[in-house]
């Protein structure tokens, strides 16, 4: 925080103790709400069933998880989406935890929907535009699964990306709700530990796979283990830039995270409407969701 | 004091329907009294749901609202406190606990404290009340209070005072904190901690009633409670699921409390209104307000 006594900058242990600390949680307690969350949020729309989109990953590990132990294995169907690049080892640890569960699943290749689309371009698309175009035809493949299973879409955009806006809007952020939405990266491990999601899922290296070899922490330029300190210090705790950077968090990481969140603010929130009258929808029209239920 | 068992109705409102709520109440009611209890009370706006935001109008009643007149005519066997929004004859709408005995409102209770910060917006919606009281039933002297307004111990202590044997709360709590190692939600350690100290310091009985259920994705984490004056739970209700849970409040154990411990007898009302007054007129005439 300070130069020390012999002038050398040590680090705020108790800003970082703090993060740590906050960090973890009880993943037993945890898993009950979200459990309850699950089939509270749902039932209350008349519907027992859910839909996942699992990719391998932990995020829809997780999810996928969560929903099978909140209705059960036979009301959740995983729906598998590769593209042909996708690492074929994702596929493998999707149909592990599938059979796992017991739940069943389908496997929808998005490639000739993809590679159509992407044919119909003037141009070769960046791999930006490429994976959002990916996880946008996920989405429309999954809420169709959504209808033909009578399940509603269980999200599986956690909190680190949801506030760095890591994700493609109505792509993969797109959901009916979303029950780890409130859990940073490294939270969502040690909830996996807890669900007894297979280790190969839990150990490898993040990634969107939406090109060979992608890995989330390269593209980023962190690791998750310190910009979910950051963001914790920042959004939950409510520190200040600055205090992080007095703490001994770098500063550049620090502002990069800040930035992030501000510049992707829109992707959490609905469309702006332009207000004319009196009483605009989310503006002052303002009912909750649960209306009536 | 005279012995009373009281059940505390642990329920899980639908935001917004009135009819569905009110039905729910009856059932637990009947329940209640059929198994012995002479009070039972319901958590705070029980009969509206919590999060109304634009719904407010629609669900607030006054107090000599016909649709409450199945409530009024089931506290003829059964006293019963719940929760709902009261409009005011100048259309004011506030959240409100009401005593019912024998078919008539007994006290009201507005709750003073509307919570206006995080995940919360009462005070756009809802207009707050202005005083704390105990009131006098059959069974003794009682006093209610809600959610937002116990998170201000000034409120317990007015009641206390004013000669409360039993303080209820009545809350939707919202569940938050799931910090490692508690095993608990953070917000129920706090509440827990709450209940205990006002009953152990005002040497009475601390009835906590809080909703489970969802809305809008926020959980109610239930855990309600009886603690008796000296700080013992007497009672829980399980956390997260609704129920009806049964207890017995003796006048012994006040007695017995008050004699050990006699805080109660002790306390300086006039000192703390004296200093109260004069901290409120130096903060006025200082700061406008």
């Amino acid at each position: 925080m300070r130069p020390s006594a012999t002038g050398e900058m040590t680090v705020d242990v108790s800003l970082r103790e703090r993060a740590r600390r906050g960090l973890d949680l009880d993943s037993g307690l945890t898993c009950r709400v979200l459990e309850a969350f699950i089939r509270d949020e749902i039932e209350k729309f008349g519907i027992q069933r859910a839909v996942v989109a699992l990719s391998g990953g932990i995020d829809s590990a997780v999810s996928c998880a969560l929903a099978a132990r909140a209705f059960g294995p036979k009301r959740v169907l995983a729906v598998l989406m590769p593209y042909r690049t996708s690492n074929p080892a994702s596929r493998g640890d999707a149909e592990t935890l599938v059979d796992q569960l017991g739940i069943p699943s389908t496997v929808i290749e998005i490639s000739a929907a993809v590679d159509g689309l992407l044919g119909e371009l003037d141009e070769e698309p960046n791999p930006l535009r490429r994976g959002n175009i990916m996880a946008r035809a996920r989405m429309i493949a999954l809420y169709d699964q959504s209808e033909a299973f009578g399940g509603l879409v269980v999200g599986t955009s956690n909190k680190t990306e949801l506030l760095l806006g890591y994700g493609t809007q109505f792509g993969d952020m797109a959901s009916a709700v979303n029950p780890i939405g409130d859990l940073y990266k490294t939270q969502v491990r040690a909830v996996a530990t807890a669900l007894d999601v297979p280790a190969a899922i839990r150990d490898k290296a993040p990634s969107a796979d939406l090109w060979v070899g992608q890995s989330d922490e390269d593209e980023l330029g962190f690791d998750y283990a310190t910009a979910d300190q950051v963001l914790y210090l920042l959004i939950d705790e409510m520190y200040a830039p600055a205090d992080l950077i007095d703490g001994g968090f770098d500063a550049d990481l620090v502002h990069d995270l800040q930035r992030r969140v501000v510049r992707s603010q829109f992707k959490r929130r609905l469309p702006l409407i332009a207000k004319l009258s009196n009483r605009t929808i989310d503006r002052d029209f303002r009912y909750p969701r649960d209306w009536g239920r | 004091m005279h012995d009373f068992q009281l059940a505390l109705a642990q329920v899980r409102p639908a935001l917004g329907d009135l009819e569905h709520n009110l039905a729910l109440h009856l059932d637990y009611i009947e329940r209640a009294a059929t198994d012995g209890a002479d009070v039972v009370v319901f958590p705070e706006q029980s009969l509206t749901g919590y999060f109304l935001s634009d719904l407010v109008p629609d669900v607030a009643l006054p107090r000599d609202d016909p649709r409450l007149d199945p409530l009024r005519e089931a506290s003829r066997r059964i006293d019963v406190i719940f929760g709902f929004v009261e409009e005011t004859s100048d259309h004011r709408f506030l959240p409100a606990a009401g005593y019912l005995h024998k078919g008539e409102f007994v006290h009201v209770h507005h709750k003073v404290y509307l919570v206006t910060y995080g995940l919360f917006d009462e005070a756009r919606d809802l207009a707050g009340g202005g005083s704390v009281r105990a009131f006098d039933t059959p069974i003794g002297r009682q006093a209610m209070l809600i959610c937002e307004d116990l998170w201000h111990p000034t409120t317990a202590s007015i009641a206390a005072a004013d000669g409360a044997d039993v303080i209820y709360g009545l809350s939707s709590s919202p569940g938050r904190g799931v910090a490692g190692g508690t095993h608990e939600l953070g917000s129920a350690e706090t509440w827990r901690a709450m209940n205990r100290l006002y009953a152990t310091l005002h040497v009475c009985y601390v009835v906590h009633c809080n909703r489970v259920g969802f809305e809008d994705g926020v959980n109610f984490w239930g855990g309600s409670e009886v603690v008796g004056p000296d700080g013992e739970v007497l009672a829980r209700a399980p956390d997260f699921e609704e129920a009806l849970v049964f207890a017995t409040l003796a006048d012994a154990s006040l007695r017995r409390q008050r004699t050990r411990l006699p805080l109660r007898r002790d306390e300086n009302v006039t000192l703390n209104g004296l200093e109260f007054a004069r901290i409120a007129a130096q903060r006025h005439w200082r700061d406008d307000g």
